[in-house]
């Protein structure tokens, strides 16, 4: 149904649609409620619970102790003697947060330098193929996301499909290490989250005024002038979006360092992990998840402040 | 839109010279932008040559992961004869399932309270927390929910066994079922609901009758969503489940720390498949009628 279909609201019609939205009105708790309910009791609750823990003392075999403690924010950033108990500061984790952010950033910039010309092309093809490029780039936004890493990890290895040809051919006579490098990591965010890139800024090139190009053009602008002041400019929300998609799974990013890092090259992601784990340090475990969540919190509102509340859709 | 022919431009007009003799150029295709394509292409192929490399071998009848040693179903075969793969797909199943109707009735309720209504104080808080799933990475939420059980077992001796990853799913289904059926109500209008309401149809039979059906694409996109996010889940599924509660993913995971054979293609095939499959159906029906 079009707008054009509808015919001009009479005064009757205002008041019928507005008995029908007081009635859909009464029943809002009662609609909204259940949603609301198992969201508050086995998603936020659990978020409570762990801002708790990481003020408990660890558990001797994993769980906590209730005991009031600093200690996992302590330890974070400390090491403590295991003789005399001195502190001395300990840049281990820290470490690997700054990696994480760096890989989270790197990713976010190589995506956006090739999700924006594919996005831009998707965007200027006739409707008819426009679909089927959008139906291309969501069949891996949605597909199974350690599926498509362990597909990554058998091209990858050692016994892998590029080692294993490129011995064939005869260029090299023992495999490159690629698997559970930097690299490996890298390529795998980057495949990963591409579609999380190219999506949104589809979503905000597709709406783009092609007069604003014509009237570049009409004032003598060349074609790089053109997209670096009308259609980038233009493009900046949608460019805003994309990046925060990419960077925010990037960062908390567990499944990708876990196949292709080995467990040598670690993120947040799998440092948190691994106190709920084998380091059974659920305390340290909680804290750690609590300065990721405020990472997170800040690229939100950062989100938020630049955006002016316009919901951008994703799906449909 | 008509393209102008700038020959005023320096950069853009060719001297008549040039074109003698060949094709009169084209006029200036405004959105064209060099390399572009090539980009888009690039990024395509490199979005599918992992999936595709992973289809081929799922077909290898030899017993090396990518060395080809001759086509046939043969990995298939050993995949869907494994007791192993069976339980998988059991729990996988019944867990997607009750999360996915669960998920879709709510977010059908709390779409039409959002949605429906003229705007109330405490409307974005619940949109808010609706979302919320959604900005809270993964392995936040996988190792709070396992803070959270944990806590149910200890303090109150509460176990739901496989209930546990049901609720935890049902509760990152929510927002995914949510998104395609708020979608679909902001687009449709009051009018006919009035209509129905003027034939002296009850609110219930007008929603029944009316409302419902005109919604039905939203709630089948929404709930073709929640069925593959939580179909496809491994970072809170591996954290939260309990022993003998595998689901697909966390057997192949499993698998890969054995000595890799095809198999592992074939099951990640049949994975991928039904994610495939999940993703089109939602994309279907939620352009279907949007033209």
């Amino acid at each position: 149904m079009s707008a054009a279909d509808i015919p001009a609201p009479t005064e009757r019609l205002v008041a019928a649609q507005q008995v029908i939205r007081a009635r859909w009105l009464k029943s809002r708790y009662l609609l909204s409620g259940p949603a609301l309910v198992i969201i508050s009791i086995f998603g936020i609750l659990p978020l409570t619970i762990m801002v708790i823990y990481s003020f408990l003392k660890a558990g001797d075999y994993g769980g906590v102790q209730w005991i009031p403690s600093a200690e996992a924010y302590v330890s974070f950033l400390f090491q403590r003697d295991i003789f005399d108990g001195t502190l001395t500061f300990s840049d281990a984790y820290l470490l690997i947060y700054l990696r994480s952010v760096l890989f989270a950033a790197a990713t976010t910039a190589i995506c956006l330098i090739l999700g924006f010309p594919t996005a831009y092309f998707m965007a200027t093809r006739p409707p008819h193929q426009r679909q089927i490029w959008v139906f291309l780039v969501t069949i891996p936004f949605w597909s199974n996301l350690l599926v498509r890493t362990l597909a990554i990890m058998l091209i990858i290895r050692d016994e892998g499909l590029i080692n294993d040809t490129l011995i064939w051919l005869g260029l090299i006579d023992k495999p490159i290490v690629i698997l559970y490098t930097n690299f490996a990591i890298m390529l795998g965010l980057l495949y990963s989250f591409l579609p999380f890139m190219v999506l949104p800024l589809y979503a905000s090139l597709e709406k783009l005024d092609f007069r604003l190009v014509e009237a570049g053009f009409d004032l003598y602008a060349t074609r790089g002038r053109v997209l670096r002041r009308i259609i980038i400019p233009l493009a900046r929300p949608g460019i805003i979006a994309g990046c925060l998609l990419v960077f925010i799974p990037a960062i908390a990013a567990y499944v990708t360092p876990l196949v292709l890092g080995g467990g040598t090259h670690l993120m947040i992601g799998d440092l948190i992990a691994l106190q709920f784990g084998s380091s059974r340090n659920w305390p340290l475990g909680s804290a750690m998840a609590l300065i990721l969540m405020a990472a997170v919190m800040v690229a939100l509102i950062f989100y938020v402040r630049t955006t002016t509340g316009k919901q951008q859709a994703l799906h449909g | 839109m008509a393209s102008p022919t700038l020959t005023g431009n320096a950069d853009l007009a060719v001297p008549a010279a040039a074109t003698r003799g060949r094709k009169p150029r084209k006029a200036l295709d405004l959105k064209y932008q060099p390399g572009f394509g090539v980009i888009a292409f690039l990024c395509v192929a490199l979005l599918y040559a992992p999936i595709a490399v992973l289809t081929i071998f799922s077909f290898n009848a030899g017993n090396l992961v990518t060395r080809w040693g001759g086509f046939g179903f043969h990995w298939y075969d050993v995949a869907i004869h494994n007791e192993g793969f069976h339980h998988a797909a059991a729990n996988s199943l019944s867990i997607a399932f009750t999360a996915t109707i669960v998920a879709t009735i709510v977010a059908t309720a709390a779409a039409l309270a959002t949605t429906r209504t003229r705007r109330w104080p405490g409307q974005t808080a619940a949109f808010m927390v609706i979302n919320l799933p959604l900005m809270v990475p993964e392995i936040i939420t996988a190792v709070a929910s396992l803070s959270f059980f944990a806590l149910l077992a200890s303090v109150l001796h509460l176990n739901f066994g496989l209930g546990n990853l049901m609720l935890v799913h049902t509760v990152f289904c929510i927002p995914f079922a949510y998104m395609p059926i708020r979608a679909r109500l902001e687009d449709m209008d009051l009018t006919l609901e009035q209509a129905a309401a003027d034939l002296y149809a009850t609110p219930w039979m007008a929603f029944r009758r009316v409302t419902l059906p005109l919604l039905m694409p939203g709630i089948s996109a929404g709930g073709a969503l929640a069925f593959i996010v939580s179909f496809d889940d491994f970072t809170i599924t591996q954290l939260v489940a309990g022993p003998g509660q595998t689901t697909l993913p966390l057997f192949i995971w499993d698998h890969t720390r054995m000595p890799l054979t095809p198999e592992i293609n074939a099951i990640s095939t049949i994975l991928l498949g039904i994610s495939i499959l999940f993703v089109t159906l939602s994309f279907i029906i939620a352009r279907k009628r949007r033209g």
